[in-house]
């Protein structure tokens, strides 16, 4: 009794001092437990099945044509957008300025189960197995969903943008004013606690990734606001913002890959006093 | 003989197995703070049936595998589970002799000492974010006990392990 005791204590007192060093532990544990979570994932896969061998020929062709419409919309737009890009390239050039090229995305697949309430962690199909590493930025086709939070050889655990204890540095999009978004614990919305009463933001800005901090890549979109209110008695404003990604709808997420190490940004001449005297507020 | 024990074995750890999936079953919204801690229920009831086969080691091992399995720090169910398993083992031969509604309050308490051990090495972790919510399971698991302990001991005793 006395030595599970300790042992355990012991366990608790490494990976609370130093994360990593049990983490070949806590892999070697995994290749027992994991099968677990794919057989608790097997109904949603068997349904998910089914439904798609029994759909039928109608509704399969139909679907077809509404994604061969969807491509090639976007192969036009991804037509100026290499454009755009070689410009921005250029541009950086002339400034003297590194610019983030290629990067890599690997598509994953959520398993679903539940790891523990009050906190919004996923768990997807693929680990270290396919070279995943903590800390890498989680995408879905329509903004920022999280980062790897701890990567097991055949799963690999993601914290939501929305959970309490994650934070990601934003920018405005219209204007480039940098801010800190806050999980809030509530599914579907993000809390922008740093930010004066006087800030301008409102109400429909899209809220894209800074770059600053290193984990996420520059420039996508991560939320909207949808709430501005402040208070006289208040230094900052509540501001909420409902995120961009389907976080509790999407099955499909990619894990990204960033080549090169993160660059240092310059700060942009649209970055305006607003910003400065946030952090002086700070 | 050696084939019993064998097979009784195998049976307490598909029992073990069944019980960790349905702890991290994918409960719809608010229903997920209901989910009862499975692993622990189960192994209390093995420990009153046959203390001589499940021990602290056991408790031990499935707390650090429900650990890895949800990700906590590794250590914080193991430390609950063996304290707790030790208990039972202590007070098994009493716990067998009440009845269901003192046995139910009995395992109240286990399942309250669990969580609030958890409770406190959460609050280590990061202080003050949880919610009056993480106590329900402790209720949930007193309500669900008896049906654990209906079907375990029909597992039990539908081929006569002993």
């Amino acid at each position: 009794m006395l030595v599970a005791v300790i042992v355990s204590t012991a366990l608790l007192a490494t990976e609370y001092k130093s994360p990593p060093r049990l983490d070949s532990l806590r892999a070697t544990l995994s290749f027992f437990v994991d099968p677990l979570k794919y057989l608790v994932d097997l109904p949603t896969v068997l349904v998910e099945q089914t439904a798609d061998s029994i759909s039928s020929y109608r509704t399969l062709k139909k679907e077809n044509e509404r994604l061969r419409e969807e491509q090639l919309e976007h192969q036009a737009r991804l037509l100026k957008f290499a454009a755009l890009e070689n410009e921005n390239i250029r541009l950086h050039a002339l400034l003297e300025n590194s610019y983030k090229l290629g990067e890599q995305v690997l598509v994953a697949e959520l398993l679903s189960v539940n790891m523990a309430p009050y906190e919004h962690i996923v768990v997807v199909n693929k680990g270290t197995r396919f070279g995943v590493h903590p800390q890498q930025p989680v995408l879905d086709a329509n903004g920022v969903v999280g980062q790897v939070f701890r990567a097991l050889p055949f799963t690999s655990e993601i914290m939501l943008i929305t959970d309490p204890n994650h934070a990601i540095p934003v920018q405005v999009n219209r204007n480039g004013l940098l801010t800190i978004a806050v999980g809030s614990g509530q599914p579907n919305r993000l809390v922008l606690p740093f930010l004066p009463g006087n800030a301008d933001i409102r109400p429909g800005d899209l809220l894209i990734t800074s770059g600053l901090g290193g984990t996420f890549p520059q420039g996508y979109p991560v939320a909207v606001v949808d709430e501005f209110t402040s208070q006289p008695n208040k230094a900052f404003a509540t501001i909420t913002a409902t995120p961009k990604a389907l976080l509790d709808r999407n099955r499909e997420l990619m894990i990204v890959w960033s080549d090169s190490t993160p660059v240092p940004l310059i700060a942009k001449p649209t970055t305006n006093n607003e910003e400065t005297k946030t952090h002086a507020d700070k | 003989m050696q084939t019993n024990n064998a097979a009784g074995f195998f049976r307490i750890v598909l029992t073990m197995v069944l019980a960790m999936c349905l702890r991290i079953l994918p409960w719809t919204g608010d229903m997920a703070a209901l989910n009862p801690d499975w692993v622990l229920l189960v192994l209390i009831y093995w420990s009153l049936a046959v203390p001589e086969r499940v021990g602290i080691f056991h408790a031990w091992t499935f707390g650090l595998l429900t650990d890895v399995l949800t990700g906590r720090l590794l250590g914080q169910y193991a430390l609950a589970y063996s304290l707790i398993i030790y208990l039972c083992l202590k007070l098994h031969k009493q716990l067998r002799q009440f009845p269901l509604l003192q046995q139910g309050l009995f395992i109240f308490f286990c399942l309250l000492l669990s969580q609030l051990l958890l409770f406190f090495i959460k609050n280590l972790q990061h202080p003050a974010q949880l919610h009056a919510a993480f106590w329900l399971p402790v209720f949930t698991g007193t309500l669900v006990w008896p049906l654990v302990y209906g079907a375990l001991r029909y597992v039990r005793l539908s081929r006569r392990m002993r």
